[in-house]
């Protein structure tokens, strides 16, 4: 039997890995593009200051970037180290991607990145425009088989089950490429990176406005922020919806857990705006609702009803039980039963194999399960709520709040007033976290959801595991935590010590710090 | 479909091969650097100067590692999940000195402080020496076996902590990676540096490829003398779908020679590895360092090829049960998946070698201590 401990240590490490990568990925995505902006301005216009702005934002991309590269190896090993069964039963598709992404944009994004920074004297300008567009469009494709492999898991398409290689195998790269929920999930996912990228320009450029340094600097980074954040914000609400919900078993669940919709209510659903899920009574306390919007956002129509929790939890019991057939058959097939009519039966009831999988936690056989061990297995099919209802509510809110602070500095800049709403460079510095915030709670969401699957149906998170003690992953946990810590400390140092020096930094004798030595006390 | 399926097995075990060899050729070379750091460097400007001499190009390089890893994922999965949790509290010593460099390598020469930056120093020292030294290992360690077996239903099992793979064959391909590495550093820092620095870069490489090649010649002596082998006595079809636990395996003697018997042509590849590190010293010695870089390169190669070789159509062999051990036609993905990653590798790997090349071309030249200190804002 699988060690629960094990299980709760290693999704514990890879959730902290996780999210901490995820720290620095979006300003990746967002500043990179940015920097593209802001260079192809440069060559158009030819105005040094354009120059300047890609140059000083570049070293602050810098910083973020070496953590990104250095998070990012863990995840990449990770599988095989902590889920080396899931790596087993998966590898064939989802390996996939993740060799793609390392072959067509880790490669690209990685061995520009070098002549970005240490290419200006060697390259022609359009041959350094052009690397930095590649970096941008490596990076963003790098999200986008990442993402094509996180899809999967989510909703597992173009995918069979091998009874002989006890492993899934691919049937249909293009089915795994055209996944749709992959397909939204890359466009919310990176369109949030672009709106964290200008989120972080916009707030800097703000304290430097507050300030009164490097005006025409500032004021110019604080443009090309407001416009890019202003689209990447609309595209993250208006594109990133739910469109991918009415098609996964897990989207399904995750979906009414987001929603607290305990029982399926009548066509079109209400959307609970605001309220206290309670898991045990399984109903949601003081609910504010807004009759029709759920029905609207989550099946695009007034008369497809959501299903609620307790119809959902019929059906996966039923798929529990075909699903101990299934594992029943698989045994005999493997222990050499492999007649015409073993196969046959196997392949009417193989789509449930995960759900009998999961009575594994309770009973090693499967096949002699009790009925309280069924039931068990049901309640454990629906994530808990409040934390689904929280996070997407948290993110939903974010989102919202960063819309009016773009549209609104959006406006200010086309009026050229952007320094006079000090109120507003003061609302869009303190808003710098906020993308940060909103894009971890979207991963809570995702990935809390998708509980208590790793593949959703087909393979339940604790068979997932690697045979290891408990004792080897908190230890490996203890010292990834003490060396990420450690490197966040001094990324954030070094970050709010460029951050502080502006343009200076660039050593080119045209910035604040450098004039006010020149002329002692004039900026004071 | 491009190939039949023990074909397409086949190209990915060469594949495969091809990505941990240029992993070691480009990521050994700024590995190598890194070791000599602290050593070679007598001053700050002498240290950026060589870290500058592979600042542009060693985060490309690791790429090579992180596609490797991927490629082991797509092609073989139960490689993939079986070496990486099996070799678990290595790896995680290993990815804990890799954090190392991408900040040591983009932060060290932002603040002015001494203290800060000679902490950098040793902090891109370890994480240029410790994963050299555990891949020889590791390496070392699949000529005896690893501790590996299955359930029935395929989920691997491991027996043996991290104490258990530090015997002394493996001990020595570990100190073999490293100086072998370190040797192809140097010739890289006698190809991009001036002067007293470039000088004493030379004598680093007389001295680690002698090292090199002796180093290696007594793993082979060891391997001829005292190692037992595995070979495959029964075994279904490998152009069909194979599960791992239906073939016999034995140990027999010489077993890791015995490819070497059957196609004697094949002996060429361990004599470069014999010679071309020396043939690399004198051409460091006669300033042919161009040339250098090439043959260190090649005896790189030739060294890992060496082992591959040696050790097919084993990839991973089991000491708990030689039976369960995973082979080039038995640890594979499925002929599809394989088959659509090759077409990928086909379009893209021509395609990173040629931006690799023009990003090389476009840095090519020495680095001075004169150019670092003009430019003491912009490099590293
Ligand atoms: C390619 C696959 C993949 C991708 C792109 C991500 N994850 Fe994930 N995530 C997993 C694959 C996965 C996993 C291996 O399947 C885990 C480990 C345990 C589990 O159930 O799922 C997981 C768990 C997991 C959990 C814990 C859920 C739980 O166990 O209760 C969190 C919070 C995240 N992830 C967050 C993230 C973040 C912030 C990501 C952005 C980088 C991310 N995931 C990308
Ligand atoms: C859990 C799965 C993930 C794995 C295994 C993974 C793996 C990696 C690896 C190995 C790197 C370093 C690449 C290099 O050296 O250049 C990296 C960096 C990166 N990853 Fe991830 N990643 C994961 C999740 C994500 C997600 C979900 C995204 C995007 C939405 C993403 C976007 C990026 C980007 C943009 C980089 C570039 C470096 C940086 O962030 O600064 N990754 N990732
Ligand atoms: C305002 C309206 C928003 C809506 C309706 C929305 C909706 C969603 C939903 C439903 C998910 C879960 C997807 C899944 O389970 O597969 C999600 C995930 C996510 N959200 Fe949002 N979101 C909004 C705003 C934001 C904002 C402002 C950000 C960040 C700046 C953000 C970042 C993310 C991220 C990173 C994920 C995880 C990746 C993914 O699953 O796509 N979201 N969002």
């Amino acid at each position: 039997m699988i060690d629960a401990d094990l299980v709760e240590v290693s999704r514990l490490q890879f959730a902290l890995t996780a999210l901490f990568h995820f720290i620095f990925v979006p300003l990746t995505l967002g500043l990179s593009f940015l920097l593209a902006i802001m260079e192809s301005a440069y060559v158009l216009t030819q105005k040094i200051i354009y120059r300047d702005m890609t140059k000083f934002w570049g070293k602050l991309f810098g910083i973020n970037f070496a953590l990104g590269v250095t998070t990012g190896i863990t995840l990449e090993f990770q599988f095989g180290t902590n889920w080396a069964y899931y790596s087993h039963y998966v590898g064939d598709i989802f390996g996939v991607p993740l060799a793609i992404e390392g072959l067509m944009a880790f490669f690209l994004e990685s061995t520009l990145i070098g002549l970005f920074f240490f290419g200006w004297e060697r390259l022609s300008q359009r041959q350094h425009l052009a690397v930095t567009w590649l970096v941008a469009l490596g990076s963003n494709l790098s999200a986008l088989w990442i993402l094509i492999a996180n899809g999967w898991m989510q909703n597992p398409v173009g995918a069979e089950f091998n009874y002989q290689t006890m492993r899934m195998e691919m049937t249909s790269f293009s089915e795994l490429f055209f996944n749709p929920v992959a397909q939204v999930k890359f466009v919310h996912t990176v369109a949030s990176g672009y709106v964290t990228g200008a989120m972080f320009v916009l707030g800097v450029s703000s304290y430097y406005l507050l300030r009164h340094r490097d005006v025409p600097f500032a004021r110019r980074s604080f443009a090309i922020a407001a416009s890019f954040g202003t689209a990447s914000i609309l595209s993250v609400i208006v594109l990133g919806d739910e469109s991918g919900y009415h098609l996964g078993d897990v989207q399904q669940v995750k979906l009414a857990a987001i929603e607290a919709e305990w029982e399926t209510h009548p066509a079109p659903a209400a959307f609970t705006l605001i309220g206290w899920p309670d898991d045990a009574q399984q109903k949601t306390h003081f609910a504010i609702k807004i009759p029709y919007v759920l029905g609207i956002i989550a099946t695009r129509s007034f008369d497809e009803p959501v299903l609620g929790i307790a119809d959902l939890k019929k059906i996966n019991e039923q798929r529990i039980r075909e699903g101990m057939v299934a594992y029943g058959l698989l045994q005999q097939l493997r222990n050499g039963d492999e007649s015409e009519q073993t196969r046959a039966a196997f392949e009417q009831v193989k789509a449930h194999l995960g759900y009998g999988l999961l009575l594994k936690k309770t009973n090693p056989d499967v096949v002699d399960a009790s009925e309280a061990q069924i039931q068990a297995a049901v309640d454990r099919t629906i994530p808990k709520v409040w934390p689904l209802f929280w996070s997407f509510r948290v993110m939903v809110g974010a989102g919202i709040f960063m819309l009016g602070v773009f549209v609104l500095a959006f406006w200010q800049s086309t009026q050229h007033r952007t320094a006079e709403k000090k109120w507003l460079l003061r609302v869009a510095m303190y808003s710098i976290p906020l993308p940060w915030i909103a894009a971890e709670c979207g991963w809570i969401v995702a990935e809390y959801g998708r509980q208590p699957w790793t593949i959703g149906g087909i393979l339940p998170t604790d068979l997932s595991v690697s045979n290891l003690s408990a004792g080897d992953v908190w230890s490996s946990l203890i010292a990834i935590v003490l060396f990420y810590s450690a490197l966040f400390i001094i990324e954030m140092y070094l970050m709010i010590h460029f951050v502080r020096k502006g343009p200076s930094s660039l050593g080119t004798g045209r910035y604040h710090f450098e004039q006010a030595t020149v002329t002692t006390g004039a900026h004071a | 479909m491009i190939a039949d399926y023990e074909t397409l097995k086949l190209i990915w075990w060469v594949l495969v091969g091809g990505l941990l060899i240029g992993f070691a050729i480009t990521d050994g070379f700024d590995m190598g650097v890194g070791a000599l750091l602290p050593f070679l460097g007598r001053s700050d400007s002498e240290r950026r100067v060589m870290i500058n001499s592979v600042g542009p190009h060693w985060e490309g390089n690791q790429v090579w590692f992180i596609t490797a890893g991927g490629a082991l994922f797509a092609a073989w999965p139960l490689v993939y999940a079986s070496a990486f949790s099996g070799l678990y509290t290595a790896l995680v010593i290993t990815l804990l000195a890799l954090f190392l460099r991408p900040v040591g390598f983009d932060y060290r020469s932002k603040m002015d402080s001494t203290r800060w930056r000679s902490n950098w120093d040793w902090a891109l020292f370890a994480g240029s020496v410790v994963p050299p030294i555990i891949f020889g290992v590791a390496f070392g360690n699949l000529f005896l076996g690893l501790p590996f077996a299955f359930d029935e239903f395929l989920r691997p099992r491991y027996e043996g902590g991290l104490f258990g793979l530090l015997t002394p064959f493996p001990l020595l391909c570990g100190v073999l990676s490293l100086t072998m590495l370190v040797m192809h550093g140097s010739v890289w820092l006698s190809l991009k540096t001036e002067g007293a620095l470039r000088q004493r870069s030379g004598r680093v490489t007389v001295l680690t490829a002698a090292l090199t090649a002796m180093l290696f010649g007594i793993g082979g002596l060891w391997i001829v003398l005292g190692i037992d082998g595995y070979a495959v006595l029964a075994m279904p079809d490998p152009n069909g779908v194979i599960n791992p636990l239906a073939k016999s395996v034995r140990m027999v003697e010489g077993g890791w020679l015995q490819n070497f018997a059957h196609m004697p042509a094949l002996v060429t590849v361990p004599l470069l590895g014999l010679v071309l590190p020396f043939v690399t010293a004198l051409l460091v010695v006669k300033r042919h360092e161009g040339l250098a870089f090439i043959t260190s390169s090649v005896a790189v190669a030739s060294i890992i090829a060496t082992a591959g070789i040696g050790l097919f159509p084993f990839v991973m062999p089991s000491s708990l049960n030689p039976d369960h051990s995973l082979t080039v036609w038995d640890a594979t993905s499925s002929a599809l998946t394989l088959n659509i990653m090759l077409m990928v590798a086909c379009v893209f790997v021509p395609l990173v070698l040629g931006y690799t090349v023009w990003s090389y071309a476009r840095m090519w030249g020495r680095i001075s201590t004169d150019h670092i200190e003009q430019h003491s804002h912009s490099l590293y």
